[in-house]
């Protein structure tokens, strides 16, 4: 392993960027500039598995590095954006309750986060081990998200969030999944998001809006 | 080449009905590919009945005695439901609910869930598990929606995103399963995440990884599981969905769910030394049991209502393995087998009373025995056979679970019976004034396909009375295996 004097120092600068870009993502309104703070949270994956390929030297992450451009740089971003154009939904901004609030909910989230992941963190013998803790921060601010958000289109944009955090505790803490299984993760994403925009539509068709606050009518009484 | 046969047959048939699925004959295809799969699964079965457990291609796909009864159950229900599908469909399109090509979605659709089912049963690598969990879920989000109606829109919306979200938290899970895998075993080769291998060197794992991957593991596949209170995707699902979709749910999607946290316990329990694994199931599964059962209380439709049940049900074979120990387990075993094969055939006269009531509503459905009594018998005898009365099959899994109960963990048995009792109670008080009484029902369009109900209900019969020796000695080994 020729890791490089400054390769720990700039991986941990990208991993704090991940963990600002998910604050950023919680005080944002308007849904297309969440898709844009999405494919950046992708560049810097991009950007951090390449680093990690490279101090590694193992090849099958530049490979994973490569899905990570094409998936969620690339891909996903600009399915989503067009998805907004055709729903119409450019200029939807949503009234998010008291966004101080869910910052310091998202701070506590980071605490915890840091203290779960501090045990396995000392094991790690990767040269990233100490961004488990972010990652794992990004997975339960993704998580907040989805659940402080009404919108169909935010949600699955925490959803999609979230992934990548799961994605960035993959390379951090193990160097990746066997390739097998990240093609099949991948895929499901993949199909995952084709199947959600077919179901804006449908909701939009029976709704009339995207707001979720009408899908409240199965309950128990 | 068996193993070979399930997961191909089912893709392919996802394929052939993806371009021909809206055609006339689409259901008869159906049927045929998914009678394929079970004849395949059939010789599948039989070869590990004759020369034992399967490793195949470099160990990454595996038969052993416990997915070995599971793969067969699933081609098997697989099967009945397509009969049941074929004219249950057709009446929905006579009734104006479903265009045919709606009708192409949800046949192919169905193939691909069965054969996203089967990989999840038969793949060694953990992370492979994963990826087929997923595409089962992804696969039926679309067929809970299939009526585009709003009640079934919000129903796939909140199940993609409880399910998606707690197969996320799995995700993590086996990301940290990898992390403490790789340790012992090497990055070489692609073996860490492989069970059997997992399995060999489970003392070596970092027990304090594992303990942590196996929360995350519970709450993610628990989710699909429906344990509460992770369940809320359950019931609406269920009740939102076409019947046959309710059926495979409930029948097959949750047992195989629960497999992959059985998997699960097994390695983390090897690993970390401790009861803890088994004390977390037992508790989830007492909880989901006893709150189900006072949720059946409160339910109109009567999908729900056996949404309900299924909760109820699950709960009492997750709290069967975290009892352990070899009666326990057996008895988790049978009764995952005949709970989905009651429950879907319950599903089966549901869906066709419903049908010609009008309404899913029970206040709605009046007088089955008199107006069509084989839909009525077949929820009469369903109902008492899900009850667990004597002589069916779930009588016989559900004392053997109470007994093991009552000299392991005595404090748990008066939890079981209250939850049983009440069960019974809400349940019976349902569908008796469903079954007798009159009623003015139209006759439906087409004769509904019942056969599927009354094999269904004679082979738990026979497993209430009768236990083959094969089955037995499938389930006596897996217990072993689980511990």
């Amino acid at each position: 392993m020729t890791a490089h004097a400054y390769t720990v120092p700039i991986l941990n600068l990208l991993a704090a960027c991940l963990l600002l870009i998910s604050f950023a993502m919680l005080s944002r309104r308007r849904t297309q500039r969440l898709v844009t703070l999405f494919a950046w949270q992708g560049t810097i994956l991009f950007l951090s598995t390449c680093l990690v390929a490279y101090s590694s030297g193992l090849r099958e992450i530049y490979y994973s590095a490569a899905l990570t451009l094409l998936l969620k740089v690339i891909g996903l971003p600009l399915i989503l954006h067009r998805l907004i154009y055709r729903l119409g939904a450019q200029w939807d901004s949503e009234t998010v309750v008291n966004i101080p609030l869910t910052m310091l909910v998202g701070l506590v989230l980071v605490i915890f986060a840091f203290g779960l992941a501090q045990p396995i963190s000392m094991m790690a013998t990767t040269i990233t081990r100490n961004t488990l803790g972010i990652a794992l921060a990004v997975i339960l601010l993704s998580f907040l998200m989805m659940i402080t958000r009404r919108k169909a289109v935010t949600q699955v944009i925490g959803f999609l969030a979230m992934e990548n955090g799961l994605f960035f505790a993959a390379t951090s803490a193990t160097y990746g999944m066997p390739m097998v299984v990240e093609l099949g993760i991948a895929l499901d994403l993949l199909v995952g998001v084709f199947i959600l925009g077919l179901f804006f539509f449908q909701i939009r068709e029976q709704f009339e809006s995207l707001d979720l606050s009408n899908l409240e009518s199965l309950k128990e009484d | 080449m068996e193993l070979l046969a399930v997961l191909a047959l089912p893709l392919l048939g996802f394929l052939l009905l993806a371009l021909f699925g809206a055609k006339r004959a689409a259901p008869e295809l159906n049927i045929a590919v998914s009678f394929a799969t079970l004849l395949a699964a059939a010789l599948l079965v039989l070869r590990v009945e004759l020369h034992g457990p399967i490793l195949v291609w470099h160990d990454q796909f595996f038969v052993d005695a416990f997915n070995v009864f599971l793969v067969g159950l699933t081609a098997f229900v697989g099967f009945t439901t397509a009969l049941f599908s074929r004219p249950y469909m057709r009446i929905e399109e006579f009734h104006g609910r479903l265009t045919p090509q709606r009708l192409r979605l949800y046949h192919a659709m169905y193939q691909l869930f069965m054969a996203a089912m089967l990989l999840a049963l038969l793949t060694n690598n953990m992370g492979l598990l994963w990826v087929a969990m997923e595409a089962a879920t992804l696969s039926t989000v679309l067929l809970v929606s299939l009526y585009r109606t709003r009640a079934s829109l919000e129903a796939a919306w909140k199940y993609f995103i409880l399910c998606g979200v707690g197969i996320a938290q799995a995700l993590f899970g086996t990301i940290l399963l990898y992390f403490a895998a790789e340790k012992a075993l090497g990055r070489e080769g692609m073996t860490a995440l492989l069970w059997t291998h997992l399995n060999t060197v489970k003392g070596q794992l970092e027990p304090r990884v594992l303990g942590l991957a196996f929360v995350f593991l519970l709450v993610g596949y628990g989710t699909k599981v429906g344990l509460a209170p992770l369940h809320n995707w359950l019931p609406d699902a269920h009740a939102e969905g076409p019947t046959p979709v309710s059926a495979v749910l409930s029948g097959l999607l949750l047992n195989v769910a629960l497999y992959a946290v059985v998997r699960c316990k097994v390695l983390v329990e090897g690993s970390i030394g401790s009861q803890l694994p088994s004390r977390m199931l037992m508790a989830f599964g007492l909880l989901s049991a006893v709150l189900a059962a006072f949720f059946l209380w409160r339910q109109k439709d009567i999908k729900r209502l056996f949404g309900y049940s299924s909760i109820e049900h699950m709960g009492i074979i997750t709290f069967a393995f975290g009892l352990g120990g070899p009666v326990a387990n057996f008895a988790a075993m049978l009764h995952m087998t005949v709970h989905s094969l009651t429950k879907s055939s319950i599903f089966f006269t549901a869906g066709h009373a419903s049908q010609k009531a009008g309404t899913q509503q029970m206040d709605g459905i009046r007088g089955l025995l008199d107006t069509n009594p084989t839909i009525g018998w077949g929820l009469l005898l369903g109902s008492f056979a899900i009850l667990g009365m004597p002589p069916f099959g779930v009588f016989a899994s559900e004392f053997l679970i109470l007994t093991t109960a009552m000299r392991v963990h005595p404090w748990t048995t008066p939890l079981l019976l209250i939850a049983l009792g009440v069960a019974f109670a809400a349940i019976f008080a349902r569908v008796q004034p469903m079954v007798f009484g009159d009623s003015e029902a139209k006759p439906l369009p087409h004769s509904p396909a019942l056969v599927p109900v009354f094999i269904h209900l004679a082979i738990v019969l026979t497993l209430g009375v009768y236990m083959p020796p094969a089955l037995a000695g499938w389930y006596r080994a897996a217990a072993r295996l689980i511990g």
